[in-house]
């Protein structure tokens, strides 16, 4: 079974997400934004980039791209869907996750590695990760500013919807570690089978490139697919 | 423009280009045509000052696939792989709007490279500017990295490395350059040639429209003043999410071999994609500018061909291939629209609304351009400039001092820039920016490139023959240094006004430097810009030729030499010449004195050549951890920097202070394993390298010993502190 990894016109990040789920045993395929039948596939991904140029707003137009018929079913149906970065905001503005991804605390693009501390394991993201692990991935975005209304952080946060937060190297979540001005240092969300992250696990899954701590993540994103079984 | 100024003068041309254009036709020109051969003309297509002079480069070597003259230079780098590579000027746009300008700089670069049917895989940025207390400069500094970091990031190609320097004589002409490097198989190369008659022309991308009318002839090819602002409407408007579907779409075309040629439209629009590629080919071309897809309606022919509309490629197209491009540049939901025909003969004809607009030879607009030979001259100050030297009695405060450079925006940390830019896309990335050079890894091969971009203003004012060489050999080390040999070298060479005679001088002065130093390392130049008109106000910035070298490690080394392995108990080595007393041009004399004059190191190429042989050999060996040449700031900012990025003390000896800061060329310093002095050693000998052992690393201060003077340190976090606040700090308010 197969990983979907979707194109839409100005994502950039496609080729790698393939790379690096091939790298850690998966197999994976693109998938055009404009594909209408994803049968075949048992997750899927959203990578990062600038989706329809991010134009009108970050994943505002992606939304409404012919796949997401079949990405909603895929989630309905239990399949593992992981928004990354880009494919977070897509995820948010289609109602798939709550919350919204605001413009950086500096209005800066911010491009550097930062540090996560795995909050929870019950997510397709951290299931293979340990609470209290601190992962070095990399951040790349300019709209990562996780924000939400006060019931919606609520609900988040009572719910243990957070798997990862943005924290010192040595895992100390305050406003120093937080890079972007999310809320609650959150930078990522899950919702049973449905996770979206604004750091880049594909990025970090070889030493060469400066750090492996992405492997746990994206490893188990794969498990969640088969404990799934769609 | 006056009103009653002729039409040819108000497009920039002189009244004896008109004559000669006329001498060509038989006949006045059409209005069509005299737009075709402005721009065509223009000291930024035509390169009609540089010209005569860039014969002197070096272009050959065996592994050169496409030397200059192309969109871009290719390189063989073995089992099938080539590299493309190119680099472009955007200082007026970036001046006189600098997020556009500098956006729609790396859109153009970017174009050069997948013209050639390559895939982009990385750019690089050479920025320089005022100083930064003016708050316009930092405004522009603002703009341009956030103009690369909007369309870089946003079309989807990282920008790896580059550098940022300030110079009071940037202030009303900041520099603005990028480099874009991409990789292909063998079977993709495309050139930029029209084909056979019955070809096709078909035009792809972003609909035509009226901006950028004139920003090759008029705002990249004259001086500013005052009135500069009023030139803002030539600046061309980027569209990076345009590009990237384009470029998936050229690749796909290339994939498939559907196309026989492709031309980017860049500066000149269409008038350079119809002509230049029936030159190439020795053939017509007939183009019907009413099939055209534009933006606004009511272009005039002229508009519609001079137009610098981004993000438009012109693809020649077999008829029976034409149903299947369209389809693909459909799939990409980019615009496409058959233009043209390539025709026998050689005639480029052009009609609009039904009618014949232009009618001309297609070569004349490229190969009859003007070539001149403006008058040169040694400058009549640069005598007292060699003269006017300081005199050192006192030794300064060598830890005030250092800490002192190490803050200043041009030697301290860039990372304000380069984080804003995504520079590990595509996951080839293995050194980045803040190191000497970048190395890219070619995924599924043994193979890693290096490119190292560099620039030395002040010390091509002071003398430029020696600034140009020198640059050479810098970028070349700072390349080997990553174990990669170096192979070829893209320059772009950014002037003053042409039409002074020092101003030529300066700049056939560095031709000729940069050339010996090319020759004598055996790297071809590959490709290039000329940037002339960098003035404002009469006053021109230093001659800037900035230089990227390409280096291929071939295999890559498994752990290859950074500025942050360091570790206590490893000794602290130059290798290179010794005994460097010379401060004339120097950060040191810049920043503590504020002083510019003497005459700056020349190169020395025996020793220039064994030192880089020596780094790639000491990298690809795996001999030592850290190797950072000395350049800017001499070596005791070479050795603050490692002691920053290692996060460990230095301990050092040296004879003469001034030594710590002089900046002539050839020189590394290294890391050394106490298990390696031998090898280190002798490997140094066999290429007549001097060593000099001068200390080592561990503890955390920086101290600098002298056996009359004593000892002064400073700790590694107060260096870190001043070094990462050069930028940062002041772009804070």
């Amino acid at each position: 079974m197969n990983t979907a990894v979707v194109v839409f016109p100005g994502s950039n990040c496609e080729h790698d997400v393939v790379y690096a789920l091939e790298t850690l045993g998966g197999s994976a395929d693109l998938v055009w934004h404009r594909d209408t039948d994803l049968s075949g596939y048992d997750s899927v991904v959203l990578p990062g980039g600038f989706a329809h140029g991010d134009y009108l707003r970050t994943g505002a137009i992606a939304r409404f791209s012919p796949v997401m018929g079949e990405v909603n079913r895929l989630a309905a149906a239990g399949a593992p869907v992981l928004g990354i970065c880009n494919g977070f905001q897509v995820l948010c503005e289609a109602g798939l996750l709550p919350g919204v991804l605001l413009q950086n605390r500096d209005l800066k693009f911010i491009c550097r590695p930062i540090h996560l501390r795995v909050e929870s394991t019950d997510s397709i993201l951290t299931r293979a990760a340990r609470v209290g692990d601190v992962l070095e991935i990399p951040l790349n975005s300019y709209e990562g500013n996780y924000t939400a209304s006060a019931d919606e952080i609520a609900s988040i946060e009572t719910g243990g919807y957070v798997p990862l937060r943005y924290s010192s190297s040595t895992g100390t979540v305050d406003t120093d570690s937080n890079p972007n001005g999310s809320t609650n240092n959150i930078a990522a969300v899950s919702k049973s089978n449905v996770a979206g992250i604004m750091p880049h696990p594909e990025r970090a899954i070889e030493e060469i490139l400066g750090s492996a701590d992405g492997r746990v993540l994206l490893e188990s994103f794969l498990q969640s697919r088969v404990a799934v079984n769609v | 423009m006056s009103e009653t100024m002729p039409l040819h003068q108000a497009l920039g041309m002189t009244d004896d280009e008109y004559g000669t254009v006329c001498d060509l036709l038989s006949r006045p020109p059409t209005e069509a045509e005299l737009a075709m051969y402005s721009v065509m003309w223009s000291e930024h297509c035509s390169y009609k000052s540089s010209r005569a002079f860039l014969g002197r480069f070096p272009t050959t070597a065996p592994w050169v696939v496409v030397g200059p003259g192309e969109n871009a230079g290719v390189v063989d780098l073995g089992d099938g792989w080539l590299a493309a590579l190119r680099i472009e000027s955007h200082n007026h746009p970036s001046f006189v709007e600098p997020y556009q300008g500098a956006a729609t700089g790396v859109g153009g670069i970017l174009r050069d490279i997948f013209t050639m049917g390559a895939r982009p895989i990385a750019l690089w940025d050479q920025i320089r500017f005022g100083p930064l207390d003016d708050p316009h400069n930092r405004y522009l500094l603002e703009g341009v990295v956030a103009g690369v970091a909007g369309y870089g990031n946003a079309v989807g190609v990282p920008t790896v490395g580059g550098e940022v320097a300030f110079e009071e004589c940037y202030a009303g002409n900041p520099l603005v350059n990028v480099m874009c490097l991409g990789i292909m198989r063998e079977e993709q190369l495309v050139l930029g040639t029209a084909g056979t008659p019955g070809t096709i022309a078909i035009l792809l991308g972003s609909s035509t429209g009226r901006d950028g009318i004139g920003g090759a002839s008029v705002l990249a090819s004259a001086s500013f003043d005052a009135g500069s602002d009023t030139k803002r409407p030539t600046v061309q408007v980027g569209d990076p999410f345009e590009e990237k579907k384009l470029i998936e779409a050229c690749l796909e075309l290339y994939d498939r071999g559907l196309v026989v040629g492709v031309q980017d439209l860049g500066a000149a629009g269409l008038s350079c994609a119809t002509s230049e590629p029936a030159a190439r080919a020795g053939t017509g071309m007939d183009v019907n500018l009413d099939a055209v897809h534009v933006r606004e309606a009511g272009m005039t022919a002229a508009e519609l061909l001079m137009s610098e509309s981004q993000e438009r490629m012109m693809a020649f197209v077999h008829p029976s291939k034409v149903d299947e491009v369209l389809a693909v540049a459909s799939k990409w939901e980019i615009d496409a629209s058959v233009v043209g025909t390539v025709t026998a003969g050689d005639t480029l004809r052009i009609s609009h609304n039904n009618q014949v607009v232009a009618e001309l030879p297609a070569a004349s607009l490229s190969e009859a351009a003007p070539i001149l030979r403006r008058d040169s001259g040694e400058p009549f100050w640069l005598e007292d400039l060699w003269t006017n030297t300081l005199e050192y009695l006192q030794p300064p405060d060598i830890t005030r001092c250092l800490l002192e450079i190490l803050a200043d925006p041009s030697i301290g940390d860039p990372s304000w820039v380069y984080e804003q830019y995504d520079h590990q896309l595509f996951l080839n990335t293995v050194v980045g920016p803040g190191d000497n050079g970048s190395l890219l890894r070619i995924k599924g091969t043994n193979k890693a490139l290096a490119v190292s971009t560099d620039g030395n203003g002040r010390q091509c004012y002071l003398d430029p023959m020696r600034g140009g060489a020198n640059l050479v050999y810098e970028a070349a080390l700072n390349v080997a240094m990553l174990g990669a040999k170096p192979m070829a070298v893209v320059d772009n060479l950014n002037f003053g006004n042409p039409e002074k005679s020092e101003v030529m001088w300066q700049f056939i002065e560095t031709v000729e430097g940069m050339s010996q130093a090319c020759e004598n390392l055996g790297i071809p130049v590959v490709g290039g810009n000329v940037s002339f008109y960098n003035e404002t106000d009469e006053a021109d910035i230093y001659p800037t030729p900035i230089v990227g070298v390409l280096g291929l490690a071939d295999p890559a080394p498994r752990s290859v030499p950074r500025l942050n392995r360091a570790e206590a108990g490893m000794a602290l080595w130059m290798f290179g010449p010794k005994n460097s007393r010379n401060l004339a041009g120097s950060s040191f004399e810049k920043i503590i004195k504020g002083h510019v004059g003497g005459r700056p190191t020349g190169a020395d190429s025996t020793t220039g050549k064994a030192v880089i042989e020596l780094a790639v050999a000491l990298a690809q060996n795996e001999l030592v951890p850290v190797m950072h040449d000395i350049s800017d700031g001499g070596a005791a900012v070479t050795v603050s920097e490692i002691c920053i990025a290692s996060n460990v003390g230095a301990h050092l000896q040296y004879s003469s202070w001034i030594g710590l800061f002089a900046e002539a060329p050839h020189r590394i310093i290294a890391a050394v394993p106490p298990e390696h002095f031998t090898a280190v050693r002798r490997l140094a000998e066999d290429l007549g390298v001097p060593v000099s052992e001068l200390g080592e690393f561990g503890g955390d201060r920086i101290s600098f010993d002298n056996p009359v003077a004593g000892a002064t340190s400073v700790s590694v976090d107060k260096a870190a502190e001043a070094w990462r606040g050069a930028i940062r700090s002041r772009m804070s308010h």
